[in-house]
């Protein structure tokens, strides 16, 4: 029975491990959406990592930069991975940048980041979707992260979703109501709509979905080697597993003479 | 080296007598690793390999780190981004060197409560205890400075608030901040220190390792009954024990691998579970996160180092005694480092004429308490600081000090132990059955 319980502990203290507790869900509502690239096998749709590209360029990037992310990886394998000749004309079409060689701007290449935009002091998205976490129950513990993930997607979801429609003012400054932002109110004007963003195969463009896929394109800028990682985490899990086996195998046949238990 | 009984090394070829004669380094190898190890050793015993399988793994990985990091306040947090996007497999090195500390603290923390269970502290090894305690706060250290590199908003605020406490003790507490910070606040200075300690110290972390290793092999190994090992003889000897190779290392692996399972699951899976969001918001010295939370091996003494407030009627008395020198920062203070001290202390604290946990009837009830303990102040450690939070990190913190200074002394002269088993060869008869009865394999 004591042995149980220690036993019991240790595997507590091995499996859930404080670290994610934060404070501050509370008051927020964030929804629980289902993203393909949830859980140890989900991956990254890369026809919804295009469509939040695109989100992202026609109405995130007039505020929001994504500094951190080099053009080029647009057409990396596990990410919206867009054609070379594409990804150099949304370069170009899209960006200019400043060249502190040619002191003067130029418009941006693949191998340039995305630019700055820090004009109106709002935030750059690159990590956003670590940055912010969905889940934090129950009482702080952060178990549930252990079944729905972080929710860093589904909090930029909930919160493009999450206006009220109320408004206030403070200080001039205008801010929303929201029920995903801590303390309710948010001074970004609710930024995406129904219909906002038209997409060339006709895919649906009403306000969830544009939340959907913008918020997955961020967690791809966030987690742009998440396919692979996963994909090592496997085959590790598995060549480990083999391992253990064998090596229990071989451990059962050293010590079984020592043991007094028969062995043929 | 070892106290035990056993064969030692002997060169045979004319190159080996050679070698021998000047340099007895085969010799030094072959009696560490084939050192008689108590055959009854149960499983808490692997966390020895997975603790240093863990330093390798940090050294490893840190060393390749090192070669992509920039430690400077403008650059230090894209340079983790360039890690992570550009290197060639930057972001498994990233993730697991990041988790690799959680499983470091993982296996410590297992290891020093299997030591507090068995009795592994108690003569003659409080050496190898105090050796271990020391390494376990360079472990601390290393990887508070480790979590300030990225130089995310939790490294930041962490840095300014741990190297506060320093401020807080009286007279030389600011000059040490200030050393430490390398000027008034964290800053580019704060930050070039700590990377230089931070690769450092896992170098001393080694060395001392090799000091525990090196006491552990002159008294042998504790064992889950807490009797020692027969050393009238050879012979004698060998009925209780095993060499190290290949019995327990084959065993250790099997345990290591079975870990590793479970650490590659979430490097690979959920390699952010551990960490904090917060940490991917590049530091910012003007907005300050609305809850600064370290990393979760630290919470349980952040809990007790938060626990005593000036309400509290010891900090109060505390005050008034040392005339305002000893205020509530300064109790805090003194309270973590003294729940450190205390375990460090276990071996002169503890009464009991009986090692192991196994035959002390009450010890494990209070014992069983201590893990609750822990864990409570590690949930607590993470609360914010308000009620119910500060009541419960005070009771739980009142009971981690009464283990050690009360219970553990007093237990000593009340408790009624058990009957020990006579030899180690008995106890793992009884669980295993008789080697003779047995047809050996092949």
């Amino acid at each position: 029975m004591f042995k149980k319980l220690v036993t019991g502990a240790a595997f507590a203290l091995a499996l859930v491990p404080a670290a994610s507790f934060a404070a501050g869900g509370g008051d927020q509502h964030i929804e629980d959406f289902a993203f393909s690239f949830e859980g140890p096998f989900g991956s990254y749709d890369q026809n919804q990592l295009q469509r939040g590209l695109q989100i992202y360029t026609e109405v995130c990037s007039a505020c929001h930069g994504l500094k951190l992310i080099p053009i080029r990886t647009l057409s990396d394998e596990g990410g919206p991975q867009l054609p070379e000749d594409q990804v150099r004309a949304y370069a170009s079409d899209n960006f200019s940048i400043y060249d502190p060689e040619l002191d003067e701007d130029r418009p941006a290449k693949p191998t340039d980041n995305f630019p700055v935009n820090d004009a109106l002091g709002a935030p750059d998205l690159s990590l956003m979707a670590k940055a912010r976490a969905g889940f934090h129950g129950p009482a702080g513990l952060g178990i549930n992260q252990l079944v729905k993930g972080m929710g860093g997607a589904e909090y930029i979801a909930s919160l493009l979703t999450g206006y009220t429609g109320e408004t206030k003012e403070e200080a001039g400054t205008t801010f929303y109501e929201n029920t995903a932002f801590p303390g309710g109110w948010i001074s970004m004007a609710p930024p995406l709509a129904d219909e906002q963003v038209e997409f060339i195969d006709g895919h649906s463009n009403d306000l969830h979905h544009l939340s959907e896929d913008v918020s997955a394109f961020l967690m791809w800028t966030a987690e742009p080697k998440m396919m692979a990682r996963k994909q090592a985490g496997l085959v590790g899990v598995l060549f480990l597993t083999v391992l253990s086996v064998l090596l229990y195998l071989t451990n059962k046949r050293l010590w079984a003479p020592h043991k007094g238990k028969k062995i043929s | 080296m070892s106290g035990i009984p056993h064969d030692h090394y002997e060169p045979k070829t004319g190159a080996e007598k050679w070698l021998h004669s000047r340099l007895p380094v085969v010799g030094l190898i072959y009696d560490t690793i084939m050192i008689p190890t108590p055959k009854n050793l149960n499983w808490w015993w692997i966390w020895g390999i997975v603790l240093a399988f863990c330093l390798v793994l940090q050294i490893v990985t840190g060393i390749i780190l090192v070669m992509h990091y920039t430690p400077h306040v403008d650059m230090a947090f894209a340079s983790v981004e360039h890690i992570m996007r550009n290197v060639n497999g930057g972001h498994m090195i990233r993730y697991v060197h990041m988790n690799g500390a959680s499983l470091f603290f993982v296996a410590v923390y297992i290891h020093i409560f299997r030591g507090l269970f068995y009795g592994s502290y108690k003569a003659p090894r409080e050496i190898t205890w105090i050796v271990g305690m020391l390494i376990y706060l360079l472990m601390m250290g290393t990887a508070f400075m480790g979590y300030v590199l990225p130089w995310g908003q939790m490294s930041f605020w962490g840095a300014t608030v741990i190297t506060g406490l320093f401020g807080a003790i009286p007279v030389v507490g600011e000059p040490i901040q200030t050393l430490l910070l390398g000027g008034p606040a964290v800053g580019n200075a704060t930050l070039n220190r700590f990377f230089s300690l931070h690769y450092l110290l896992p170098f001393v972390i080694a060395g001392l390792v090799i000091v525990h290793i090196w006491a552990f092999h002159t008294t042998g190994n504790n064992n889950p009954t807490g009797v020692d090992v027969r050393k009238g003889s050879k012979e004698e000897a060998e009925k209780d024990t095993l060499p190290f190779w290949p019995y327990f290392v084959i065993k250790d692996f099997l345990g290591l691998a079975v870990v590793l399972v479970v650490f590659w699951a979430i490097v690979g899976f959920m390699p952010n579970y551990l960490g904090h969001p917060d940490n991917y918001i590049e530091a910012n010295p003007l907005v300050t996160p609305a809850h600064i939370v370290p990393e979760w091996y630290f919470l349980p003494f952040y809990a007790i180092l938060r626990a005593f407030t000036s309400e509290v009627w010891v900090v109060q008395i505390a005050s008034y005694v040392t005339g305002g020198i000893v205020d509530a920062k300064f109790f805090g203070v003194l309270a973590m480092f003294g729940a450190i001290i205390a375990m460090a202390l276990a071996p002169w604290l503890d009464t009991s004429s009986v090692r192991s946990g196994k035959y002390r009837p009450q010890f494990k009830w209070w014992f069983l308490l201590l893990i609750i303990d822990f864990f409570a102040l590690m949930w607590l450690g993470a609360m914010p600081a308000e009620e119910p939070y500060a009541s419960l990190s005070l009771i739980a913190s009142a009971y981690w000090f009464g283990y050690f200074f009360v219970i553990l002394p007093l237990l000593g002269v009340i408790e009624k132990p058990e009957a020990l088993p006579a030899t180690i060869e008995e106890d793992f008869d009884a669980h295993y059955g008789k080697k003779s009865e047995a047809t050996p394999a092949e």
